[in-house]
């Protein structure tokens, strides 16, 4: 009896090691990609968007439509690599047709912005891998 | 006594601080000359300060502005480009907020210069403008002879904008504060949030200042 609930302790408490393990690798990868992210933001998004994601009036559009980050998941990606031209938006139910530069940077640097941007400003959307990213690129029309 | 003589040193350092906040005149910017004028049969100095020249623009909705149109204004200018990507954006984030303050203010201005009048033509100023969100006219966007727009711009004691191989335009952030008598009174950091709060209470305080000079 004494040896059963020994080992179901010792069973239970190796579970929780694992879970919070690979909890916390996960935290760190999300960590990682989120905070190079916002870096990356900072330098090449905010200009336009805010550094509350906010947007310019019917200028630029806002990056806290949660709905519409959703929507647009696997474009995301195709967004940040070749900018827009010219394409109606609707964001938080504005229109918006302005062009957005496209930005020469590795899909790594993309998954990092987009985790930033899709877990900032309201949004949370969990991590965008660089594997996702490369992925989604390859679809982009 | 000590402690008295501390409290007293206090509220004088307070009364003086407060005195000189309220009485302190915005500083005149730029070249100054003198003149010898004639009052009352005697011959004094007189100072004469930097002025902006005459100038002539389209403005979004294609009416010629020019200094005569800001008669009796205070206004506040700067230089933009509609396809600037870099720091146009924030500069009229912050200046939508000095729109949002005093667009009810009847002699309150704000001129935005395009220093790309070639693709800002007069259609593209007013979509940006209504994409902007500002109406009436208490917020031009102009655009005219690129020469006289850089030339303008130095006027202003702002950088002269360039152009640079990539064909983008360079320029500075600066937002100008102009008096009625179209002297610079200020120039901020059009990109700053707390520069921006810093023109809104120093128009504020022109405005009492010139109110008061009419006055007497």
């Amino acid at each position: 009896m004494k040896a059963k609930t020994t080992a179901f302790i010792a069973f239970f408490t190796g579970l929780l090691i694992v879970m919070f393990a690979c909890e916390s690798q996960d935290s760190l990868e999300f960590k990682r990609y989120y905070v190079n992210g916002k870096l990356i933001y900072q330098q090449r998004c905010q200009n336009c968007h805010g550094a509350n994601g906010e947007g310019l009036s019917n200028l630029m559009p806002p990056l806290t439509d949660v709905a519409f980050l959703k929507k647009n998941k696997q474009q995301l990606p195709c967004f940040v690599n070749l900018g827009l031209k010219g394409k109606l938006l609707v964001v938080n139910g504005k229109t918006f047709s302005n062009n957005m530069p496209a930005n020469d940077i590795a899909p790594v640097d993309i998954a990092e912005v987009l985790t930033y941007v899709t877990n900032s400003f309201g949004n949370k959307m969990g991590v965008v891998t660089a594997e996702q990213v490369t992925a989604q690129l390859k679809a982009c029309k | 006594m000590r402690k008295i003589a501390a409290l007293l040193f206090i509220v004088l350092a307070y009364s003086a601080c407060k005195n000189g906040d309220a009485n302190s005149r915005l500083p005149i910017y730029g070249n100054r000359d003198t003149k010898n004028v004639v009052v009352n049969g005697k011959t004094v100095v007189d100072t004469v300060y930097q002025t902006i020249p005459a100038f002539r623009f389209v403005n979004q909705y294609g009416d010629s502005i020019t200094e005569n149109s800001l008669k009796g204004d205070i206004y506040v200018a700067d230089f933009f480009f509609t396809t600037c990507p870099s720091i146009c954006p924030i500069m009229h984030r912050n200046m939508l907020k000095v729109y949002a303050d005093f667009k009810n203010v009847p002699d309150v201005k704000i001129l935005s210069h395009s220093i790309d009048p070639k693709h800002d033509s007069v259609k593209v100023l007013k979509a940006y403008a209504d994409k902007l969100g500002i109406s009436g006219n208490t917020w031009w966007l102009l655009q005219g002879k690129k020469e006289e727009t850089y030339n303008l711009a130095q006027s202003y004691l702002t950088r002269r904008p360039e152009e640079s191989a990539k064909d983008l335009f360079i320029h500075d952030g600066l937002f100008l504060l102009i008096d009625k008598q179209k002297r610079i009174r200020g120039s901020y950091d059009g990109t700053d949030e707390k520069e921006t709060e810093r023109l809104i209470a120093d128009i504020k305080k022109l405005r009492a200042e010139t109110n008061t000079e009419i006055a007497q």
